[in-house]
């Protein structure tokens, strides 16, 4: 397993310079301007300098490679130095974003915590009620349990979450003024009553972003049990005379888990993307409200980061659903 | 010889319909029949016979709905196990009755080791815990001719061929000492070598254990090898039941010698084609009325078609449901 993960990991190198090539030519060949928002005023000379200020004066291999050099060299050891007190990249260029004139790395650990807090929160919600619902419904299939479930899964699974969204702000925001309808990232949690701010303002978007996973996690839950249910080592379990309950929370549970298990982990990094259209509806300023931001200030620095530390997190979780897949059944061996 | 000794499950009148959506399928229809302490009953039928079914009813292992017992009774130790309420009879599977399945590969849960998959009834049953459950599953499967058995408790499932499967699938129906086991189709699924193999396996537990047998095969020559009666089932009902000798010397029913004919010989002249039954086991959408055989029969009559025939005794221990004799049978009533 050791062996098979470290070689999963060197793989992986290639793989992200790959994208990370990928993801910066793209970038290079998309239309836009990031001066595009000055004045029309400044006259050309000046906005030449601004442009080669900006670095954009060199070819685009250098870009690439400093940018890539910042990446994987210089910023670590920033991280470093924040944890350690030491002074390894001191003096050291960072990524810095065009738009906010401050370190990419420094803005994304501002925008973290709202976004763990909110959609983090949303995905374990929605994994923590979808689990009992797909079990239930599979053991009392076309119950009228299932029914509804199925019913409000397909709905929350095709509403799209823009107008789930604003649904819930009409309803619970403006009509009945049970919870605001933006969220106040200066909140700071220091007591009771601000704990019990901060929990009424993460309800609605964790509510709709809960609603919209739980509603595929627990369809593919049910799938799995159903599958499960109808094996041979089930009969096997009622003929030892186990009680229901053992049997399908023990014996059919921990076989359907195995594959929930992989997607669920599959979709961890869709949470650091961050749920940009509900970031955007609640006005939470998380990690998909900065990137959609800087698409649209053409700040490609930023673009460039998020986006890539995306695809680190897509082929590290990739990694993590095989390894749990591995643990989680016997018949699979990696080495 | 177990004979005449006293009945350890006696079923009378067992009737199971499957409400599926195309309509009712009466799959058990009246069965009774009894097993005594230490025999081994063989029931053999075609597939869709029931036999299967006719097990699984008086277990409760029936997925319900679809299935429901309709009527009948099934005496064990003193209570009759279609009255006796989920958690009792609870008791009764895995602990006084053992049970045996068809498929090795698929019957064990592929995400526990064997060792807790034995314990599993030996901690439900018996109480057993920890280090004593363990020596006891050790035991077991050592019992069963698997070497090694202490250290291999700690394998998965598919580290064991399927002949092994079967066997710890004997070791978790014997775990409990179970005065009944059933074994549906156990050695189905196996290649001959292996089948043999299981065959002398349980024959020698029988005899070391004492315990009853109700033994589920399409197999006759399974049959013939190590059952003392044999029930043979048609349509959901029993047609025929007598011991093992009398029924291939002395076939009664025209399925049951129809059965017997089907057999390839290996020794004289080879009889070309393999012999076969035409037609189809029915699929019964009401309660019989008629003979359920009488499409497919060679010597079916009007009466049969009219009537459909009770069990009658034809000798000691033996008795067919057939308003036919074949030509010189002694006794009867024809």
């Amino acid at each position: 397993m050791l062996t098979y993960t470290l070689r999963r990991l060197l793989t992986a190198i290639p793989t992200l310079i790959f994208i990370s090539l990928v993801i910066f030519l793209l970038l290079e060949a998309a239309p836009g301007d990031p001066l595009a928002d000055q004045p029309l005023t400044i006259p050309p000379e000046v906005r030449e300098k601004m442009r080669i200020a900006l670095g954009l004066g060199e070819p685009v291999w250098v870009r690439y490679w400093k940018w890539l050099v910042q990446f994987v060299w210089v910023e670590p050891r920033v991280v470093l130095d924040g944890w350690l007190g030491t002074g390894f990249a001191a003096g050291e260029a960072r990524i810095v974003s065009w738009q906010f004139r401050a370190p990419v790395f420094d803005i994304i650990w501002q925008r973290i915590p709202q976004t763990l807090w909110v959609v983090g929160m949303a995905y374990l919600v929605g994994v923590l009620i979808a689990i009992p619902i797909g079990v239930y419904s599979a053991v009392r299939q076309y119950s009228w349990f299932d029914q509804i479930g199925t019913f409000v899964s397909m709905l929350g699974f095709s509403v799209p979450t823009f107008f789930s969204g604003v649904l819930l702000i009409v309803i619970f925001a403006v009509n009945l003024g049970w919870f605001p309808s933006i969220y106040d990232t200066t909140l700071r949690v220091t007591d009771w009553d601000s704990f019990v701010r901060q929990v009424r303002q993460m309800a609605l978007p964790i509510a709709v972003l809960a609603l919209f996973n739980a509603s595929q996690i627990s369809r593919f839950m049910r799938a799995s049990m159903l599958d499960n249910l109808n094996q041979d080592y089930v009969r096997t379990a009622r003929a030892k005379g186990l009680p229901e309950r053992r049997v399908v929370l023990l014996h059919v549970l921990r076989n359907s888990l195995i594959p929930v298990v992989t997607v669920v982990a599959l979709g961890v990094p869709t949470i650091f993307g961050g749920a940009i259209i509900t970031e955007q509806v609640f006005k939470v300023n998380g990690l998909g409200q900065l990137l959609i931001t800087a698409i649209y200030a053409n700040d490609l620095p930023m673009v460039q980061t998020l986006t890539f530390i995306f695809a680190i997190l897509i082929v590290l979780f990739n990694l993590i659903a095989d390894i749990l897949y591995g643990l989680l059944d016997p018949r699979i061996r990696y080495d | 010889m177990p004979d005449g000794s006293v009945p350890v499950l006696e079923v009378e009148g067992l009737t199971t319909v499957f409400r599926t959506r195309s309509g009712a399928v009466h799959a058990v229809n009246d069965v009774s029949f009894d097993l005594r302490a230490g025999e081994l009953l063989g029931v053999v039928g075609e597939s869709g016979s029931g036999k299967s079914v006719t097990m699984m009813s008086l277990l409760g292992l029936l997925p319900r709905p679809p299935a429901e017992v309709r009527g009948g009774r099934v005496s064990f130790e003193g209570a009759d196990l279609l009255t006796l309420g989920e958690e009792r009879l609870r008791s009764v599977r895995g602990g006084r009755i053992g049970i045996v399945f068809q498929d090795p590969m698929t019957s064990l849960n592929p995400v526990f080791t064997v060792g807790f998959q034995i314990m599993e009834p030996l901690r439900r049953h018996l109480g057993m815990t920890g280090a004593q459950a363990r020596n006891r599953a050790a035991g077991l499967l050592e019992l069963v001719g698997i070497p090694d058995a202490a250290r291999r408790l700690a394998d998965f499932p598919h580290q064991f061929s399927g002949g092994q499967r079967q066997r710890v699938m004997i070791a978790i129906a014997l775990a409990c000492e179970p005065k009944v086991l059933i074994a549906d189709e156990p050695t189905t699924a196996l290649d001959v070598t292996i089948q043999a193999q299981i065959l002398e396996l349980v024959r020698d537990l029988r005899r070391k254990l004492g315990m009853a047998i109700v033994w589920i095969t399409h197999d006759l020559g399974v049959i013939a090898g190590i059952a003392d009666r044999v029930m043979v089932m048609y349509g959901g009902q029993v047609v025929e039941q007598a011991p093992v000798r009398a029924l291939f010397a002395d076939p009664r029913h025209p399925y049951t010698r129809a059965l017997l004919g089907t057999v390839p010989q290996l020794r004289g002249r080879r009889a070309g084609r393999l012999r076969t039954i035409e037609g189809q086991p029915p699929i019964l959408r009401a309660p019989p009325a008629s003979c359920p055989f009488a499409p497919r029969c060679a010597h079916v009559t009007e009466r049969c078609r009219r009537e459909n025939p009770r069990r009658r005794p034809v000798a000691p221990g033996h008795d067919v449901a057939c308003h036919w004799s074949p030509p010189g049978a002694g006794d009867g009533d024809g």
